[in-house]
């Protein structure tokens, strides 16, 4: 294993009959780091995630994870990582501790060892209360932090989280970051996928994937730099959803999108920022500025998938 | 094979087991409702309504009507004064026989002349009405020797004896009670239904709740998740047949003839071939409901093939191999051999071998399945 490299994929491919899920796609992932897998919905970031962890088999291409080839040696992968999936998979009908135990057992782990990092985990996610309810009747948040536990009881040295926030209150996903964070500081390396743009802003470094492929990659402030075509423009209004309707008409407008309270514009150069102004000013909109602005990865995206189509 | 991590999944499906009471409580009501059910529906055909046209109202033509229920076959309900009230009953089905006894029966019988009776028996079950016929004309023969010794006494003569004379002697279940039968065969048909029941969600349930995946990614290597998921089942279908075999006796009086530890232990072999078949439905299926549809699909055509109810050997032989297929129908043997004959390995080794090589099959085949679905 390369120095520092937790993760290397080459031309990772997947095809289910003459569905091509995963298409190509090469990437790797430093030890230690928080790495975002980003897409919408059916780009295949689900299918790439299992193929590192040994449950789906590539159709083309190679993945060496901690060093060991899926390929050959899933087993020993999956030892080694841990994986919670979208669905935070807990028997309902079984107490926390119950589920927790269980997956400590199937890791290998026991007697005083095994009830140590339980009791552990179930102080540091704030489940010591719970320990004897059924999964069943506990809420997202909590259901979504056994999942977690569940997954890293063997403290795996590379964690695969497929959409995890997926159906949590924002505050219990607050506290979910906080946890990631906590195991990344600790060294572990993360692996996250999701089609939230703002969760993505956690990661130390992304990849777009889009219909299979990876349109982009890198830390998020660089993708934000380096590969937006066109410039964004913050336009500061009290009625964005008025200047909304009146910017889609105006032909320099690439791309318009409502962004907080704000609205972001997408244009070919910074020199339209007066004329839209001026615009908006002609058809009665309230307007106090436009001013250029850091693109968001929605942004990015918007536009990098745009440009993709407008190629084809 | 890693036995912490086969442990595992044992406690794991014992608490899931003790929490479900649904199953827990069929487990027990099931056999009882069965053995209870069965035990009373017997085949034989006992007390059919039987309408009388009595114009001979003589003590001889009393005398063969109180022979005829006395055979237990025939109940005197009704009497008619004519053809067409008989008919009219028959038709309607509430008689199964009609009696007509002819004007001058009794005088006949008296003076040692030919008499006659006509019997109408209601043929649309023909099954039963074979046994009611048989029985009828037996009883005629009886009374017919009876009349004839009887006026061979007078003469002061004894009867010749008959030319060929049949000597029966029932084996095994002399009382010939239907019930010594039938329930250790309720005992196997209940048994295959309870374990393929258990089984069943064993795969396809994980499949459904999403938590498959969530295991295919641990260590756990499928024979383990496997063998963990039945090995608390097996315990589960042991005492069921404890249970069982408690409520044959309390209730039926049934007793085991044989060895008990023999029942028990060749009774795995059984299990090993029937919670494999669960296995199986369970892998390929894709959701629970499927899987019950496909084992009510197997299920049936094993009561009725296995010979638990009907001897096997009156089926037509196509028939007659697809039993083969049948764990029950190798178990139904085991299980009457020991328990109404109190045979040994001796004579139960065939069908154990048989059990054990369809349990290498399913069994095979359902971690072949199996594996190919982590996929």
């Amino acid at each position: 294993m390369a120095e520092g490299v937790a993760v290397r994929a080459e031309n990772l491919t997947r095809r289910f009959g003459e569905v091509v899920a995963v298409d190509h796609v090469s990437f790797q992932i430093r030890e230690g780091e928080i790495w975002g897998l980003l897409g919408p919905n059916g780009a295949g970031k689900s299918t790439t995630v299992r193929m590192l962890c040994g449950i789906l088999e590539p159709t083309e291409g190679t993945a060496e994870v901690l060093g060991l080839d899926v390929r050959h040696h899933p087993e020993a992968v999956k030892e080694r990582v841990g994986y919670m999936s979208q669905r935070f998979s807990l028997w309902g009908d079984l107490t926390v501790l119950e589920n927790l135990e269980f997956y400590a057992g199937v890791y290998g782990l026991h007697g005083a060892e095994a009830r140590r990092r339980v009791c552990e985990w179930l102080e540091r996610a704030g489940l010591a209360d719970r320990a004897g309810d059924l999964a069943a009747t506990l809420p997202g948040g909590f259901r979504q932090r056994l999942a977690l536990g569940c997954a890293v009881l063997h403290r795996p040295a590379l964690l695969f989280l497929d959409e995890p926030t997926s159906g949590v209150d924002p505050l219990s996903r607050r506290d979910f970051w906080e946890l990631i964070h906590s195991f990344a500081e600790e060294g572990t390396t993360v692996v996250v996928t999701t089609h939230a743009m703002d969760e993505a802003e956690h990661c130390d470094r992304l990849a777009f994937l889009y219909g299979g492929r990876i349109i982009a990659q890198g830390p998020p402030a660089e993708i934000k730099r380096t590969r937006m075509e066109g410039v964004v423009l913050e336009v500061q209004t009290d009625r964005p959803v008025e200047a909304l309707r009146a910017v889609e008409g105006h032909p320099s407008v690439r791309e318009a999108g409502l962004h907080g309270a704000a609205l972001h514009v997408t244009v070919g150069a910074a020199e339209a920022a007066s004329e839209l102004l001026e615009f908006l000013q002609a058809q009665g909109v309230p307007v106090s500025g436009v001013l250029p602005a850091v693109p968001s990865l929605e942004d990015v995206f918007v536009s990098l998938v745009e440009t993709l189509e407008g190629s084809r | 094979m890693n036995f912490r991590r086969l442990w595992s999944v044992v406690r794991k499906e014992v608490a899931q087991l003790r929490r479900d009471r649904r199953t827990l409580v069929t487990m027990l009501t099931l056999p009882v409702v069965q053995l209870v059910l069965y035990g009373y529906l017997n085949s034989e055909v006992l007390h059919q309504p039987t309408a009388v046209w009595d114009q001979s109202a003589s003590a001889e033509s009393r005398a063969f009507l109180a022979a005829l229920e006395n055979t237990r076959y025939f109940s005197v309900r009704y009497r008619v004064r004519n053809l067409r009230e008989m008919e009219s009953l028959l038709d309607a089905g509430r008689a199964k026989v009609g009696v007509v006894v002819p004007r001058d029966y009794g005088e006949r019988v008296r003076t040692g002349r030919a008499a006659s009776l006509l019997v109408v028996v209601d043929a649309s079950d023909a099954t039963s009405a074979r046994v009611l016929l048989q029985v009828a004309q037996a009883l005629g023969v009886r009374i017919s020797q009876d009349l004839q010794v009887r006026a061979l006494a007078r003469r002061g003569q004894r009867p010749p004896p008959p030319p060929v004379e049949v000597r029966t002697r029932a084996w095994y279940n002399p009382d010939l009670r239907s019930q010594v039968f039938i329930v250790p065969g309720v005992l196997g048909a209940v048994m295959q239904f309870v374990t393929t029941f258990l089984t069943l969600g064993t795969i396809v349930r994980e499949r459904e709740l999403g938590t498959f995946e969530q295991l295919v990614v641990t260590p756990v290597r499928p024979a383990e998740l496997m063998l963990g998921k039945l090995l608390p089942l097996v315990g589960l279908a042991y005492f069921n047949l404890t249970f069982i075999l408690l409520v044959a006796w309390a209730w039926f009086g049934v007793t085991v003839k044989g060895s008990w530890v023999l029942l028990y232990v060749l009774t795995f072999a059984f299990f090993f071939s029937s919670l494999g078949l669960g296995t199986l439905i369970s892998t390929v299926s894709r959701t629970f409901l499927q899987a019950a549809q496909l084992a009510q699909a197997i299920l049936l055509p094993s009561i009725l093939l296995s010979g638990f109810l009907f001897p096997r050997e009156s089926l037509p032989p196509f028939l007659q191999y697809v039993g083969l297929a049948i764990p029950l129908t190798y178990y139904v043997t085991v299980i009457r051999g020991i328990y109404i004959k109190g045979v040994g390995l001796e004579h139960l080794w065939p069908q154990v071998l048989a059990l054990l090589a369809l349990g290498i099959v399913v069994f095979g085949a359902a971690i072949v399945r199996f594996q190919k679905k982590l996929d």
